[in-house]
């Protein structure tokens, strides 16, 4: 199919603000007497607060109020709480202090005297599940979302009954399954069985979570940091505790969030609630990294046990998994469940049981981040699929590719109950990332050494569900003949904002400059969307969008039937004008359609709205109602099975074995992505999320100290982002573009698989540099990979978390 | 809609106001054990109350005040910003990036780390990228200070930096965004047609976590064929 728009390049038209410094971030906002806000960060990793002393505190000169935890909401169980008087990780905020300045407001914090009681913690899953362990939390260590909090031990039997280093597999909270794993393992020719731990590691998105807020007339105004504009707004009414309609969200930029910042946050409610306390006035939050690291979320990790039955060919026939998740103080995320989700849609294996716990710890709280439980799956998994090709004597290439689904997924399943997928092309995938690359050539110099140096290859795979259905979309065209787009998804940096929008400006023929977008924050009368997260938004926002466009269109075509007769289905939309299909000389402009749905009122100026819509898209379309022709709608369209998004990556690598250094020398990503809608935003994700994938593979984790809970990497050098200096100067990427058929134009999401397939396909060349060695741990850190290349033990134990 | 979204932390609270106000967070503490105190959980206790860390890393992190010197007289201090020059009133611990956004409303320079690793807070001072968050206010009198605010021409066109990140689609969040245009503007101003490794080694200060640097890189480059 031609589009006008899509899949062609545009300029954003936020970007000349980035460039400018002009962009205003949740900290870049002033007010008239913004007071500072401060926290007391809990100094134990799990404690009873038995005394706040402010007394001090309040002597500082400039020092304005504390709240205190009594003063705020407080959530049900694991929850995160705003503030606590029982802090359940380092870090945790446990009252706030408002002073004149900044420095007053630290000086005061300095000066709260807080007596704790030390309460049992605990930093190892494995730990307290042993029989006796520490709860994380008084009265469990077992939560998530669907999953009463309880408390689980395992019995003496089931730590002594495995072999070491083997991952103990007592009993599981999660379990799931199809197909006949005993048989499938009974008739295969190579089985593969390992236990491995995934480390836990911080969002470390480039601006901290800080927030400001005031209040005036009984309504509460919020600057805030996050990726979801109409999203978060429920969720933040909520924390505050007032109404949805006495909130005003201004979130225009999003300094990174990654998963960190999808919805709304309790960090995000307390210049508000603060605010409140100073009636009204504005109030400022300044999140230090320190606090960011302590209170910014991370991802969860893993210590596992796998079981792999491949046949001669190298088909999977069956997987049998038990994942021990890491969970944080809170109920977090199901990092597990998509352990188990993504190995089931990559490797299509005939029969699969998993089983998972996910326990709590004493560490900072786990949030998705990019890939939950897909990326770490990538990690874990794509090794051993590297491992059974060498026992069966084939190509990496060709095992993945014989499990893939592909040719557009009609036989691909997913998930626990073996449902539809929308679409998949994975093979098409790894065939294109293949050719890019040349796979086949150059990945023959594996183990090619020059001086201490050895050369690796390596391929990733991996996967995130992209999309989702029901939202609403908004759209208006104003008597001037401007087309105006309703946003509420965030502005994340992914440009998806605008470039779902343009479905809009396609759908009616728009050209582009004649199009805004209206968009940061709930002043501007945004629909009910979903947020951006989830590598959901070009599918959804798309979908959302469109059928907005649609109702758009046939209100214009009523419209110019009332003018000049007929039916509707007789005019035509052409050049920003609706016309009469076969004679274009009869119709109206779209500006003057605009201004005739305003003297026609009722549903063509937004005064009588569809039943269906959100509560969120009423009010916004009631707020612009006879500003012009309104074309709003739910997503009804028809959507069956899941959506996949899928990304094969391939890479080159050296290993010094003098050093471990790690130097990476080309990498290729592969998308499938649907219809590439934007490809210079797609180009983008592809090699940013690859960048932040070589971060995952080998620099960056949490590390608490085993004895005293405490963070020991709370800075960017002890758990390193990429520089530019770590990444080849050259990131190449290739798309499938192969259409979703449950979406209009063909769309899906992407951006979430990016960072996975690159992280295992550097984990993976590192180990073929070194001979194949299996590390069963991420991230592969350089004296792991020193300690390998000289044959030496690892210095950690099998399955210790919180390795150096 | 399926079960779709990420942990969202709000879904724990009810909906409404909190349920009543309560003096002095007397209400917050849930009953509690004592630990039994053997000698082990008596040592974790001390250490863990212990004051050794702070719980935060403050705004002035580059030289972090004893409480008497943050009430120090603030001194008279004349800075040339992007241009013009400003005389503040500026205590002797403040940072740059402090007083570049809090007192002359420059909010285009960023606090990413508060402590000279991420390089948001780039700015030139006598055409040397600096990080103005770990650089005393007072270090850089009568030095010429520009900002991102200060690269464009005054009437808005943009400088061939801005303009190829543009291009290029550079910036993702954008938050490292400033950081980089600095850099790479200071690059351009000394070193008008770099190589591509020289290119790298001047924005090798600036972490962008969104993974940008091919972009941003390609952008420096084109830049420089402009310029």
């Amino acid at each position: 199919m031609t589009y006008k728009l899509i899949g062609k390049d545009f300029t954003p038209p936020d970007l000349e603000a980035k460039v400018t410094g002009a962009a205003k971030y949740a900290e870049d906002f002033r007010a008239d007497g913004m007071a500072h806000v401060k926290i007391f960060g809990s100094r134990m990793p799990h404690g009873q607060v038995k005394n706040i002393d402010i007394s001090e505190a309040e002597k500082v000169p400039g020092f304005l109020a504390a709240l205190l935890p009594g003063e705020v909401k407080q959530p049900g169980p694991a929850g995160l709480p705003i503030l606590t008087g029982t802090a359940t990780y380092f870090g945790q905020p446990i009252l706030a202090i408002a002073a004149e300045t900044e420095q007053a407001a630290a000086d005061a914090v300095a000066a709260v005297k807080v007596d704790m009681e030390l309460l049992p913690f605990v930093v190892d899953p494995l730990e307290s599940l042993k029989p006796g362990g520490p709860d994380a939390l008084v009265g469990g260590n077992i939560a998530s979302r669907g999953i009463d909090f309880q408390s689980v031990k395992w019995t003496g039997k089931d730590f002594a009954m495995v072999g070491e280093g083997e991952l103990p597999r007592g009993a599981a909270v999660v379990e799931w399954g199809f197909g006949d794993v005993e048989a499938g393992f009974a008739g295969s020719a190579v089985v593969i069985e390992e236990s491995m731990v995934h480390a836990t590691n911080a969002h470390q998105a480039m601006e901290p979570r800080s927030a400001a807020a005031y209040w005036e007339n009984g309504k509460c105004h919020v600057w805030g940091s996050t990726q979801s504009t109409s999203f978060a707004h429920p969720g933040l009414a909520r924390l505050i505790g007032i109404e949805l309609s006495d909130l005003v969200l201004v979130a225009e930029y999003c300094g990174g969030g990654f998963g960190g910042k999808a919805t709304a946050y309790p960090l995000m409610a307390l210049p508000a609630l603060m605010s409140k306390k100073l009636s009204g006035r504005p109030c400022l939050l300044r999140v230090s990294r320190v606090e960011e690291y302590d209170n910014g979320m991370a991802r969860a990790g893993f210590q596992g046990w796998m079981k792999l039955g491949f046949a001669e060919d190298g088909k999977l026939l069956a997987a049998d998994m038990f994942m021990v998740q890491d969970l944080g103080p809170t109920s977090g995320f199901r990092d597990y469940n998509n352990v188990g989700n993504a190995s089931s849609i990559v490797y299509q294996p005939a029969a699969m049981r998993f089983r998972a716990v996910p326990v709590l710890t004493n560490t900072t709280p786990k949030g998705a981040q990019r890939g939950p439980g897909e990326n770490q799956a990538a990690n874990m998994v794509e090794p051993l699929f590297d491992k059974a090709a060498r026992e069966l004597g084939i190509d990496r290439l060709a095992i993945r590719r014989i499990n893939a689904p592909g040719n557009g997924g009609a036989n691909a399943t997913y998930g626990p109950k073996q449902g539809p997928v929308t679409s998949a092309y994975l093979k098409e995938a790894l065939d294109k990332g293949a050719e890019v690359f040349n796979w086949a050539e150059r990945s023959a110099n594996a183990g090619a050494r020059s001086g201490s140096k050895v050369r690796g290859y390596g391929i990733g795979q991996a996967y995130h569900s992209a999309g989702a259905n029901g939202f609403d979309g908004l759209v208006r065209i104003t008597p001037d003949g401007i087309l105006h787009v309703h946003s509420g998804v965030g502005n994340l940096g992914t440009y998806s904002y605008a470039s779902t929008s343009r479905v809009v400006a396609e759908a009616l023929g728009y050209d582009w400059d004649r199009v805004v977008i209206e968009r940061g924050g709930t002043r501007k009368h945004i629909p009910w969307n979903l947020g951006q997260f989830g590598s959901n938004t070009n599918f959804t926002m798309t979908r959302s969008n469109y059928v907005a466009a649609m109702d758009a269109a046939m209100k214009l075509k009523e419209i110019a039937a009332a003018e000049f007769g007929g039916s509707p289905d007789e005019y035509k939309l052409e050049n920003e004008r609706v016309v009469k299909a076969g004679d274009s000389s009869t119709g109206l402009s779209f500006a003057e359609a605009a201004q005739k749905a305003i003297k026609m009122g009722g549903k063509y100026a937004g005064h009588e709205l569809p039943e269906d819509i959100h509560e969120m898209t009423r009010a916004s379309a009631t707020a612009v109602a006879g500003s012009g022709l309104v074309g709003v709608a739910k997503d009804n369209l028809p959507k069956e099975g899941t959506v996949p998004a899928l990304a094969a990556g391939f890479i080159e690598v050296d290993v010094d074995v003098e050093t471990g250094k790690v130097e990476i020398l080309d990498y290729v990503g592969a998308a499938d992505c649907g219809t590439v809608i934007h490809p210079t935003g797609l180009a983008a994700q592809v090699r940013g999320g690859a960048v932040m994938g070589f971060g995952l593979a080998t620099t960056e984790r949490h590390i608490y100290d085993p004895a005293y809970a405490r963070p020991n990497a709370r800075t960017f050098y002890l758990s390193k982002p990429p520089t530019i200096l770590d990444v080849p100067v050259k990131l190449d990427w290739a798309a499938v573009d192969q259409p979703d058929p449950q979406n209009p134009m063909g769309m899906k999401g992407i951006g979430e698989p990016l960072q996975g397939a690159a992280s295992a396909a550097l984990i993976n060349a590192i180990s073929d540099a070194l001979g194949g060695h299996l590390f069963n741990r991420t991230p592969v850190t350089t004296d792991m990979v020193l300690n390998a290349a000289e044959d030496r033990p690892q210095s950690h134990r099998p399955l210790a978390t919180n390795t150096v | 809609m399926e079960n779709y979204g990420p942990y969202d932390p709000t879904l724990d609270y009810a909906p409404g106001p909190a349920t009543k106000e309560v003096a002095a967070g007397s209400d917050c503490i849930r009953p509690w054990k004592p630990l039994h105190m053997s000698r082990r959980n008596f040592l974790r206790s001390v250490v863990c109350s212990g004051t050794v860390i702070a719980g935060a890393g403050y705004l002035f992190s580059a030289a972090t005040p004893s409480r008497a010197d943050a009430r120090a007289v603030e001194r008279l201090v004349s800075l040339t910003v992007n241009g013009r020059v400003r005389r503040l009133e500026v205590p002797p611990n403040e940072t740059l990036a402090t007083t570049l956004r809090y007192r002359l409303g420059l909010t285009g320079t960023k606090i990413g780390c508060n402590q000279a690793e991420c390089g948001a807070c780039t700015v030139m001072a006598d055409g040397t990228t600096i990080y103005s968050c770990s650089t005393l206010t007072h270090r850089v009198r009568g030095k010429e200070i520009v900002t991102v605010e200060g690269v464009a021409s005054a009437d808005g066109t943009l400088h061939p930096v801005q303009q190829a990140f543009v291009e290029e689609i550079a910036p993702q969040c954008g938050f490292c965004t400033p950081g980089q245009v600095v850099a790479a503007v200071a690059l351009l101003n000394v070193n008008p047609k770099p190589t591509v490794e020289e290119a790298r080694m001047a924005l090798s200060g600036n972490v962008c976590r969104c993974g940008a640097y091919d972009h941003y890189l390609r952008g420096t480059m084109k830049a420089a064929e402009r310029i």
